[in-house]
Parts: C-alpha cells; structure tokens; sequence
C-alpha cells in the first residue's frame, strides 16, 4: 500500500483509472465531473498517455472509440446534460464491441437543472437512453477508496465483455473528500487478441464460448471492418433477419450469461432484518447511518447496497423480498430506482420511496423517519 | 489482361459496389486507393474512416482496417485512433452533409487541432442515401427533395472554411480529374497534419435527374468544362468565373501537428511516449 | 490492337465510358452491359478504363504481331 492521501472522489476515478492501465482519455469539461479530466490531463502525459479536450461531449467519447479501435484503454467523463449527448455513440460502442469506461457524475436534471447540485437521477438514462436493444453494465461507488476500485472494476468488465461500461458516479462521492490508501497494483484484464490468423480464417466478430469476440485492434494487420450496421461474423453489414436476432441476442447473453457474477451487492444488517433499505451511491452513506439510528431504537432494518446498479440485482432483491416485511428504496429522485425494485420483487413484499429531488442531500433523519413510518412506528 | 495494381486495395468480395449507376463516388475511392499506392502506405499500417452516406460506404470496399463511424464523427474517431497509435495513417473519408453539417464542429476542430489526418469530402452536394435532401453545399436555387421551389440558403465551401479554421493542405478536384485528384490526395498523405481534400463527384440519381443536369457522364463534361486550374482561375477576370469553380491546391502551410506539439507536452510533463 | 476486358457483374451500365470514348467504339446493350463494338477503332486512350466508376472495363494494348 502507497500512503494515506486525502483526495476527492472524482481524483481518485483518475487514479484509478491510470492504476487499471487507461492511456486515452477524451473529454469536455462539465460540471460536477470535471476534476476527471483535470486528473487524467496531469496525470496521463507524466505515464505518456494521451488527453484531449475535444471541441463538444460527442466528440469526445467518439475520439475514445476510435483509440479504444486502435488499442488504447480508453476513457471519458462527463454529467447528465454530455451523457444525453453522447447516447448515439454509447449504441454504437456497445454494437461495435468497443471497450470503454464512461463516467457519468450525476446532476440535477432536466436539462441544464442544477449542475452543482446532487441527484441521481441517470439511472434510468444510462440503461435506456439509447435507441434499440442492448444491456448496459453500470456500477456505483460510494465512498472514495471504492470509486477507485469500481473504476478499475470497470475498465476490466469493459475489456472482458468488449462493451461500453459506465461508472455512474454522484455529486456527493465525485466531490467527497476522504483519507485513502490506494493501492500499488491492480489486477488488470487484458486486452483481447485474435487467436486466429488471416489465412486460419479468423473472424474479428465471430464469438469465443463466452459470447464475446476477439476484435483484432486497428494496425494488427487483420483489415477488420467495424460498422454500427447490425453485422456478422465478418464484421459486415447483414440485412438478414436470422443475423439481426442472433447479434443482438448475443449482445445480451454475453453479460447476462455469467448471472450475478457481475452483480454485486453490499448487505449490512440483514441477518435478522424484518425491513430493508435499498440504495446506491452517497445516499447508501446516509441510508447506512439512518439504519443504525434504527437499530439503536430497536428497529430491525438492514441495508441492502446495490454496487452493480446495472445488470440489476433481481435475484438479491427477490431473495430479500422473500424474508422482509418491507423495502424502502432511498433515492435523489422523483422515483427510478423504486420502480426497478418494485419490478424485481413482484409484489412479494411492499416498496416505499424515500426520494429528493430539491439539491439537497437526503439526511439520516429523513430516512430514519421513513423506516419508522414503514416498521409502524410513526415518527 | 493485367490485374490492374490497385484491384488489391479493394475487398473483391465487396465489389460490386452499392453506389448508383453513374455515380462519381467510385471514382473518388479510385482515385484514394491510387494515391495509397503511389505512396506506398502499408495496408497493414492504414487506417481507413467514413461517417454515415452514401460516401462512407467506402470503407468497407477498402482492403485496410475500416471504420464506418457514426453521422458526422468520422474525424473524432479518426483523431482518437491516430493517435493512439500514430504509426497508423489514417484516411479519413466523408460527404458533404456528414462533415459539414451534422459534423461541421469536428471538421473545423480537426483542422485546427492539426492532428495528422487525410480528410477526403466526397461533395455531391446533396444527401444521396436518404433520396436527395438539400445539403450545406447545395448551390441556391437548386431543386432538391426538401426544396421543392428551390434551395434559399448560400452554400458552404468547404475549402474555404479548413483554409480558415487551419488546416494545413487544403485543395479539390474532380471525379472527372481523377489523376488530378489521386495526386492531391496524394499531396495530402504526405503532408504532416490535418489536409482536406475536396472531390467534387456527381450524383445522377438523387440530384442530376431532379435539376436536369443529365447523366453522371453529362455532369462529368460540366466538371470537364468548369472546373478550371488555380493558376489560371486567378487570371480570369470576375465576369469570366460565373459558372465555373477552382480546381487545384489552394493552401499548403507549415505547422507543427498535433503529435509533434503534444509529444513535447509529454517532454515538459516529465513522461515518454 | 486492344484488348477489352469487360467485367460484367461489375458493370452497371451508366454510359460514362461510351461518353467519353473519342471513338464511339463502345455501347451499353438493352441488358445495361457494355461491349466493344468496334474494337478495330479504339486508338487506346484508356479514358473508359480511368473513368469508369465501377471498375468493370480494362483495355489493355497488345502488339498486333503478339496478337495473332
């Protein structure tokens, strides 16, 4: 382990992100991300790595595309407003296979909304915002040392499943200042390689038994074709139907395939839980303090924490369901979360909101006021 | 017969190609694969990258590594992958409507962050893949299928903004001079920085039939007839211009590119690339 | 003497190369192919070759003694 050193969350996504072999990134400023790209435009040329500001959100995560196509790990950083901007070209690094990590240091929307203040209202915009059919893998650190590890996390799921990953940051933990000790490597997942010659009639999207292909990077002397058309093994461009269903098919099973292996969880308290809440991110910190405030009055409340918000946790979430009286989802939000709980537990037991959306973060009280108005003990 | 040399920068089994019958874009990437070989670029080594038209379909008769990015952004992938790997040459192939309307803010930032691209604008003048819309460079009163009574907005030159916004060659030519063309092109390749290149090719189908200016081999006697040399364009007095357009190199600068610039960047940062 | 080759599945029929053949040695059939009609007229300029946006016509010169 390095030395204790006091940085914010959105330092410690640059750190983690040089730590996990990043040598590209690409970005505009935004607030509240933009201490991303200040880190990586010091840190990157010092390691010889490249940092560009690029003219606009759209160029940027285009250049990220092209250099990960060239054999660069690559990232980029931005907030709601660059994110929206961005989606054509998230659909197409996810039809084209293309690793790479995307930052999104949530805001409050709609549109402009208030780019200083906290939200986490992106949850539903990173999963659907594109156009069309595809999964998205998309993960939420809530402390400092953790935006570091889930920003490696996310430059090796982005290698290994060959798709866009994003690390879905917000205000509170991007701008959260906090003693780490980082550490001096990390487990890296390489690139992937064909391992297949020209002549042996290598394909640079014919998938290995995992679903995913080992595209040649630009310059290996394949002469790959890569395309957002819908396209086949070859790489080409197909206008048949059974080829359309089969990719996007594969698309999907290639993550969902490996089941909760991605999908990870953080449960405190909930050996003995008869409630539970649910959150992400900074408001896990406060759901975290508000549970033990409850337990310290007696009530039996756990939490559970979603660090994989998407592919979403369905079975933990239906196994919690199964033991508890009820679920209190704590969001800053109108409701997105909720609705995704209410649909992953299927009735089994009741879910509540606990949601914000004024600027301002959710406190330990008003969710502990909750969870008493949940466990019937009215505040 | 002899194969002719250049067959072997096509993708065979992509051919024929799905361009309309008359149209100039052949032409262009004829003349692109021409000036690669008189270059001598490696096929391993080149890079080739379209947007979105019927001009980016290029790529992928191109026997290279090929990228058919998305609308517009065929130069910010094209920058990202120069350089990330600056040994690639990177050919960056493009429309009228993909870099000078929907990717009009990356062209005029690729030129003047002067990363070492060859930009080759395949200019109809209008948008062929989606039927014949007016485009940015769609002269005035032409008809098209989104100006019914005539285009009412001046066109864009395309040479005239990478002059000014910096980059470092600018020139155009025609589907018709297609030596002529394959030369610039191949003047761009050699110079170390952003170089645009305009070919101006003809598109019978959704714009020739549609303003009368009769099939691709009618509209190449135009570009036979009008297209007039640089040198000899700035002898002709104003009145003697009407109807007819430049053809030639028009700029070519010295500056340093942006790898050169960012390579000492790295130097004062410490690092090493 | 000139040798044409026509690549038919490549042909798309445009005329540009009857256009601008100086000759009239070319024409395009009712099938959208073309062929060499007057072979014997070609003066091998190679303007068809250079201007044909399909890659589907070659003339190559050969040496009428070679030829026979």
């Amino acid at each position: 382990m390095s030395k204790a050193r006091l940085m914010q969350g959105n330092e410690a996504c640059a750190e983690g992100a040089i730590a996990a072999g990043v040598n590209f990134f690409a970005g505009y400023p935004i607030t509240p991300s933009t201490e991303i790209a200040e880190s990586m435009a010091r840190l990157l040329p010092k390691k010889g790595g490249t940092f560009l500001q690029m003219e606009d959100e759209i160029a940027s995560f285009g250049a990220v595309l092209g250099a990960s196509l060239a054999g660069a790990k690559a990232m980029d950083a931005t907030s709601g407003p660059g994110f929206s901007l961005k989606q054509e070209l998230i659909g197409y690094g996810a039809c084209a296979e293309i690793p790479c990590v995307l930052v999104d240091v949530q805001r409050v929307g709609p549109s402009t909304g208030q780019p200083t203040a906290p939200s986490q209202g992106d949850i539903m915009q990173v999963r659907w915002g594109t156009h069309g059919d595809h999964p998205v893998i998309a993960l939420s650190p809530w402390s400092v040392r953790e935006t570091f590890d889930l920003t490696v996390r996310a430059v090796n799921y982005s290698e290994r499943f060959r798709t866009p990953v994003i690390l879905l940051m917000d205000e509170m933990v991007g701008h959260l200042r906090e003693r780490v000790e980082l550490p001096d490597s990390v487990e890296i997942y390489p690139r992937r390689h064909p391992h297949q010659t020209r002549a042996e009639g290598y394909e640079p999207y014919n998938p290995d038994p995992d679903g995913v292909p080992d595209t040649a990077d630009f310059g290996q002397g394949y002469h790959i074709h890569v395309t957002g058309l819908i396209h086949d093994g070859t790489g080409f461009p197909s206008g048949s139907p059974t080829v359309t269903r089969d990719d996007i098919r594969r698309l999907h099973e290639k993550i969902s395939s490996v089941g909760e292996e991605i999908i990870h969880v953080e449960e405190s308290f909930l050996e003995d839980a008869k409630y539970a809440v649910v959150a992400i991110g900074g408001t896990a910190r406060t759901a975290y303090e508000a549970v033990r405030e409850a337990r310290a009055e007696g009530i039996p409340v756990g939490l559970l924490r979603l660090i994989t918000v998407w592919p979403f946790a369905d079975a933990a979430l239906h196994r919690l369901a199964e033991r508890v009286d009820g679920l209190l989802v704590a969001e800053l939000s109108y409701g997105q979360l909720v609705r995704e709980v209410e649909r992953a537990v299927h009735g089994k037991t009741e879910v509540r909101l606990c949601g914000k959306y004024d600027m301002t973060s959710l406190t330990p009280a008003e969710i502990l006021a909750d969870i008493k108005r949940m466990a019937g003990r009215d505040a | 017969m002899m194969e002719r040399s250049y067959e072997k920068y096509f993708r065979e089994n992509r051919l024929p190609h799905i361009w309309c019958p008359g149209c100039g874009n052949g032409l262009a990437m004829k003349a692109i694969v021409m000036a690669i070989e008189e270059k001598g670029l490696s096929q391993d080594e080149t890079v080739i990258v379209s947007g979105i038209g019927c001009s980016s379909r290029a790529s992928g008769y191109m026997d290279f590594d090929t990228l058919h990015t998305a609308h517009g952004r065929a130069i910010p992938f094209a920058t990202g992958i120069k350089l990330a790997n600056p040994k690639l040459h990177v050919i960056v192939i493009t429309g009228d409507g993909d870099c000078t309307a929907i990717g009009g803010n990356h062209f005029i930032h690729g030129c003047r962050r002067n990363v070492d691209l060859t930009v080759i604008m395949f200019n109809n003048e209008i948008y062929g893949m989606t039927g014949g819309q007016g485009s940015p460079t769609t002269p005035l009163g032409r008809l098209t299928t989104t100006a019914p009574y005539g285009t009412s907005v001046r066109p864009f030159d395309a040479c005239h903004i990478a002059m000014a916004a910096g980059a470092t060659y600018v020139a155009r030519s025609t589907a018709y001079h297609v030596r002529h063309l394959a030369k610039l092109i191949g003047e761009g390749i050699d110079n170390k920085g952003f170089s645009f290149i305009e070919a101006y090719v003809q598109c019978p189908t959704a714009y020739g039939r549609k303003n009368r200016l009769g099939d691709g081999g009618a509209m190449m006697k135009w570009m036979r007839d009008n297209a007039v040399q640089l040198s000899a364009w700035e002898k002709l007095p104003e009145e003697k211009r009407q109807g007819k357009f430049p053809i030639g190199c028009f700029l070519k600068r010295e500056a340093e590119d942006f790898n050169m610039a960012y390579n000492e960047l790295v130097n004062r940062a410490g690092g090493a690339r | 003497m000139s040798v044409f080759t026509i690549r038919e599945e490549r042909c798309k029929g445009c005329g540009i190369c009857v256009t601008f053949c100086p000759k009239q040695v070319l024409e395009v059939d009712e099938l959208s192919k073309v062929h060499a009609v007057r072979k014997e007229d070609c003066i091998g300029c190679g303007q068809c070759e250079l201007l044909c946006p399909d890659f589907a016509i070659f003339v190559d010169k050969v040496d009428k003694e070679a030829a026979k």
